[in-house]
């Protein structure tokens, strides 16, 4: 397999009281998708937060590549390459598509210290061409996301993490509230990662899901690693039993 | 139908301004056309920037997610800490810059608490509205000072344009619009104004520095109610301790009428000038059809509460009936 692009040594996180990751180590390889499963509250969400930026680490190391980093914000996550799709919270409802796409990272006229004027007709152009690129099809990109089904907001979230070209694309039970069609698609895209040169770690409660769409199956429980393991060494029954 | 849903969905002030041109035609028509006459015209639009300004402050703030209600309070403190201070013998530029900064220090304060031990900023602001109107009775000892005579207010106060149709106050008015509105709506600040109002966490896990913006929005808001108010003191040319009484109601009514979401995200700065011009349409149409002034209360009450409801309603069907389709 070579060496880990992500290497997580020894991690913790308290939330005041709550103990939520143990001493968590876990390598995740180049152009594998990892699959996360584990009941609610295991940690996954947390262990991925971490990554992306979102919360800090109180104990532990991080590797990217065998250099160790601080991922200190969302914004340096993703300056390493790493995009997250959250569970419940990826996309903002009352924007529009184009709005919602480039967050954090408009194209702008100019700026000054940062901030400036957001060059629309490039960001709506090059919005639709991110959405057409993940096969969804919507009205405008001046449409807002609550006016979309849960699948294509999911799209527009996949869409965006694509478009800047992550190297690792963290996806957080992406499959909540969708219908079975646009579950099977967000499935056949995370399958599609490698392909595409895209490391992929799919977080899910649902162990089929990881077995169709994964290569590997992590699973936590109450906040440590209990099972690691290549799909094809393993099935359904003895994660199950690790759970 | 779906059209107007959704044009609607992605223009939320549309109904403000359906609702505007409705009411400038039936008071046109009661008052006998002295409503749009260019005497009262004047007289209106002298008005506008001073309740305007402050929706203004309020609207964006609503947007990112916060309230203020300490703005009636700031619209009397800052015009009287310039008075006082100009009164002292300091010139009339740097007392107007102690007033902003005073006006900053305000917004800041609301900002910090409500940030910091993470509360409705409903109630630090209500807070800081007895606070600081609390302070403006005290500086002033119990007598309001005297606007000297000498102060260049001519730039704020004096009659501008062909005719003599609008004060010099309305153009500063449609200056910090314009700067707020190519803000909110084209700048990319004004992108994670509204992500951060609309969802705080998703904005946040973008990057979008949502402390910043926040903080940047209570300051926006203090200081353009402390301009607007010292506008007002220097048309009447007496800086009252009790002006501004009641105005952060009007200033919310005005951005919701302009159709700004209570729950954030959702609003225009046209919407809030909108909100502010229905606001003074209505006060002064109700005086020229000869109604009795206590009803304008009332209308604007009224207003607000059906705004509130046919704005919730109007995004509920929408939704609903998925315009996407
Ligand atoms: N922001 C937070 N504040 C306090 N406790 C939290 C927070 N996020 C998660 N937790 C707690 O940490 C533990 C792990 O949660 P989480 O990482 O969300 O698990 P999972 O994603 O596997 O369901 C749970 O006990 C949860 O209640
Ligand atoms: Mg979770």
């Amino acid at each position: 397999m070579g060496a880990p692009l992500i290497s997580v040594r020894n991690l913790h996180k308290w939330y005041s009281s709550v103990h939520a990751l143990k001493g968590v180590s876990l390598n995740v390889f180049p152009g594998e998708v990892c699959g996360l499963v584990g009941d609610n509250g295991a940690g996954k969400s947390t262990l991925i937060k971490i990554l992306s930026g979102v919360h800090q680490p109180d104990r532990g190391e991080i590797r990217i590549s065998d250099r160790p980093v601080k991922i200190t914000s969302p914004k340096a996550a993703m300056k390493l390459g790493i995009e997250t799709i959250y569970q419940d919270n990826s996309v903002v409802p009352t924007m529009s598509i184009a709005r919602n796409m480039f967050l954090g990272r408009e194209p702008l006229h100019f700026a000054i210290a940062g901030l400036g004027l957001i060059d629309h007709q490039r960001m709506r152009d090059e919005a639709m061409q991110a959405i057409a690129d993940v096969d969804l099809r919507v009205r405008s990109p001046d449409a807002l996301l609550s006016e979309l089904s849960g699948g294509q907001r999911q799209g527009v979230a996949i869409a965006r993490a694509m478009h800047f070209k992550s190297r690792v694309l963290i996806l957080d039970e992406p499959t909540n509230h969708l219908s079975v069609k646009e579950t099977t698609k967000v499935l056949a895209f995370v399958r599609s990662l490698p392909a595409q040169r895209v490391t992929g770690i799919l977080i899910s409660h649902n162990l089929h899901h990881v077995f169709e769409s994964c290569d590997r199956i992590v699973a936590m429980a109450r906040g440590e690693i209990v099972f690691d393991k290549p799909i094809g060494e393993t099935n359904v029954d003895e994660v199950s039993e690790a759970l | 139908m779906r059209k107007l849903f959704r044009i609607y969905l992605e223009k939320p002030e549309l109904a403000g301004i359906a609702l505007l041109v409705l009411l400038t035609v039936i008071f046109e028509l009661r008052s006998d056309g002295i409503f749009l006459s260019a005497e009262n015209l004047r007289g209106m639009l002298g008005l506008l920037p001073e309740v305007g300004l402050v929706s203004i402050g309020v609207t964006v703030l609503m947007i990112c997610g916060e309230f203020d209600l300490s703005v009636g309070s700031m619209f009397a403190l800052m015009p009287v800490s310039v008075a006082l201070m100009t009164d002292r013998g300091i010139p009339f530029i740097p007392a107007m810059l102690l007033g902003l900064t005073i006006a900053a220090a305000v917004g800041l304060v609301n900002g910090f608490i409500t940030l910091t031990f993470n509360i409705p900023s409903f109630i630090t602001t209500l807070g800081m509205l007895f606070i600081v109107r609390s302070l403006t009775v005290v500086v002033t000892g119990g007598f309001p000072p005297l606007l000297s005579g000498d102060l260049p207010i001519g730039i704020f106060t004096q009659y501008v344009g062909p005719g003599g149709m609008i004060r010099a106050s309305f153009i500063w008015f449609v200056v910090v619009a314009v700067v707020a509105g190519a803000m909110l709506g084209g700048s990319n600040f004004g992108n994670w104004i509204r992500a951060t109002g609309g969802l705080l966490d998703a904005a946040a896990a973008m990057g979008v520095p949502v402390w910043r913006v926040k903080m940047t929005c209570f300051v926006m808001c203090s200081v353009l109610a402390g301009f607007g108010g010292t506008i007002q003191v220097f048309r009447l040319g007496a800086p009252l301790p009790s002006i501004g009484d009641g105005l952060e109601l009007q200033a919310v009514a005005a951005a919701v009428i302009g159709g700004t979401a209570l729950t954030g995200g959702v609003g225009t700065v046209l919407g809030a000038v909108v909100g502010a011009l229905l606001i003074r349409v209505i006060d002064n149409g109700l005086v020229l059809s000869q109604v009795d002034a206590n009803w304008f209360k009332c209308a604007v009450g009224g207003l607000t509460i059906f705004a509130v409801v046919a704005n919730s309603w109007l995004r509920w069907t929408a939704r609903r009936i998925k315009v996407e389709g």
